[in-house]
């Protein structure tokens, strides 16, 4: 099946004070029907102008944007509308009517659309139910929660039957509980309504909980790719890095001189005693200088850091005796001295 | 009861005081003032905003980082159009536009012939209102409007007008206060109105009884109007958590 996204090439340049500044340069990514993309990065990373290319609000300087094979580029001003219905998008500060109602406000894409008043208020209220607010209906936003607006949001963005969903850092601006709320909602329509979501966001847990496929956005550019698990299990660019350990490495200066590996448990058991198996099948000691375990999908995945003794018989021994193990993979950090 | 009032304003220091007190109890002269002070003010404030809302809106919509961005020419020449027609001082702008007047109505005198320069002076100050107002309005959800498929007509007469309705009442009270006060000064050139009875007869035939009550009734009719502009902005408001 075609990507239901593809974007070929993509660059954006603003001017800023005279200058001209490339906040997208030569970015290309697929995203396939019915999955939930992720693309993260920090602030300034260019994250929001990509997602904004993908219904155009921002207009590419050059390359190509296509959804649903449709080249939205060389879409008329009044086909690129048509064709945004069925791209919604949410956002990080809702962007609700606040002078209307929350049924109101579902209604009111349905009324861009001509469709008759009785339906669009039925087919609103339908939606509020899906998103669990219907006995909110007759309030305003400002009535509303932070993570209630945001379900409003969302099911205004469902109206349309989109089939596309683009999230610009939608739960950014939520405390953590709601944030879990609001991302089993987006995943639970993922599953129910077979909409694709692309999902932009600073914040790893929101990958790491719906997305299956990632994209680490750099300074304009993508610095790596691959499904959630791949990237942050074993993250291969300095910006992936910088991601999943946000702390930075610890215990630098500790270890001049020797080697450290990252070992990555894929799937198997994060909590197996590894460390004490090390020191008492082989007599080596290592230096844990960093770990982290995760729930991805269900499965534990997790990586440590390791600093290996400085004699170097008892370090190849200690990374055989790793290597050997079931469900863990190593490797060895070029640059962690650097 | 007549003549204990005449006796009362006397001892005050005011002369003529049986010729005014005559003047005032004629009620249905008094209500066609009020009339007159009222309709050509809040006629030229209408057509002020026929005028004013467009321009307002142009004045948003069509600068560099607007929804439909104008040629910058045309965005300058606006603005120091209505810059300029703001700065002329009211009673000479009345004088200016008399050939207007005389072209749209035939006249140039009367209660009438003031809505002309009434709406001339009115629509820049109503277009710089509404200029305000719309400037207020959260690019968030314009921008979510646009994702959602929303043209340019749309986002302006679904979106924007909407979403400030409160701040265009209020401006409008403003701009109907406002026009009130300049419609008494027209009584100057000949229009009608409370304005042209504290001018002509409290004023120029020095009846101070005559005058006060004029001013009085002006000072109630614009507490009236503020009264009401300002409840029909805070319920028009759903910002506010109630």
């Amino acid at each position: 099946m075609p990507p239901i996204i593809s974007i070929e090439h993509l660059t954006k340049t603003f001017q800023l004070d005279g200058k001209p500044f490339n906040a997208l340069s030569d970015v290309s990514l697929e995203v396939q029907q019915g999955e939930i993309f992720g693309i993260i990065g920090l602030s300034g990373a260019g994250k929001s102008t990509l997602v904004r290319c993908i219904n155009l609000l921002e207009a590419p300087t050059s390359g190509t944007v296509l959804v649903r094979g449709q080249e939205l580029t060389k879409l008329s001003a009044k086909e690129l509308r048509l064709a945004r219905r069925k791209i919604s998008m949410i956002f990080q500060g809702f962007h609700l009517l606040m002078q209307r109602t929350c049924l109101q406000n579902v209604c009111f894409p349905l009324e861009l659309q001509g469709v008759a008043k009785n339906k669009a208020r039925e087919r609103a209220l339908e939606l509020l139910r899906v998103v669990g607010l219907e006995e909110k209906a007759n309030s305003y936003p400002a009535q509303l929660s932070g993570g209630q607006k945001q379900r409003v949001a969302i099911a205004r963005a469902l109206a349309t039957d989109p089939d596309v969903l683009l999230c610009d850092e939608a739960t950014s601006a939520l405390d953590p509980k709601t944030t879990r709320e609001i991302l089993s909602l987006i995943r639970d329509i993922n599953k129910r309504l077979g909409v694709t979501v692309v999902v932009i966001t600073h914040d790893m847990k929101v990958i790491e909980e719906i997305c299956s496929k990632v994209v680490i956005l750099n300074q304009g550019n993508i610095a790596e790719s691959g499904t959630v698990e791949e990237v942050f299990s074993n993250p291969k660019s300095e910006a992936g890095r910088r991601l999943v350990y946000p702390g930075g490495m610890p215990a630098l200066h500790l270890l001049k001189d020797s080697r450290v590996i990252r070992v990555a448990f894929n799937g198997g058991t994060a909590y197996q005693p590894l460390i004490a198996s090390l020191a008492i099948d082989c007599g080596v000691k290592a230096n844990i200088l960093g770990a982290d375990t995760r729930n991805i999908d269900g499965k534990a995945f997790g990586t440590m850091l390791l600093g290996l003794p400085e004699d170097e018989t008892e370090a190849n021994r200690a990374l055989q005796y790793i290597r050997s193990q079931p469900n863990v993979t190593v490797e060895e950090v070029q640059d962690y001295h650097a | 009861m007549l003549e204990s009032l005449t006796v009362f304003f006397e001892n005050l220091g005011i002369v003529k005081v049986p010729e005014q007190l005559e003047y005032l109890s004629d009620l249905p002269n008094l209500l066609f003032a009020v009339w007159e002070t009222l309709y050509a003010p809040l006629a030229a404030t209408l057509f002020a905003y026929v005028i004013g809302l467009p321009l307002g809106v142009l004045l948003v919509t069509g600068e560099k980082e607007g929804i439909r961005p104008l040629p910058p020419v045309f965005m300058r020449v606006l603005n120091t159009l209505i810059n300029l027609l703001r700065s002329v001082p009211f009673l000479i702008l009345m004088v200016l536009v008399f050939p207007l007047s005389r072209l749209i109505l035939g006249t140039t005198i009367g209660t009438t012939a003031t809505i002309i320069p009434l709406t001339v002076a009115a629509a820049p100050y109503v277009a710089r209102l509404v200029e305000a107002s719309l400037r207020e309005m959260d690019r968030g959800v314009i921008e979510a409007a646009q994702s959602m498929g929303c043209s340019t007509w749309q986002i302006i007469t679904r979106v924007m007008l909407p979403e400030c309705k409160p701040g265009l009442i209020n401006g409008a009270t403003n701009a109907a206060i406002t026009i009130l006060s300049y419609g008494a000064m027209a009584g100057a050139i000949g229009g009608g109105g409370l304005g042209s009875i504290a001018l002509m007869r409290g004023h120029a035939r020095n009846q101070r009884l005559v005058l006060w009550v004029a001013v009085i009734i002006l000072v109630v009719l614009v507490q009236i109007i503020q009264t009401i502009g300002t409840r029909l902005t805070v319920r028009s408001d759903k910002r506010i958590n109630k």
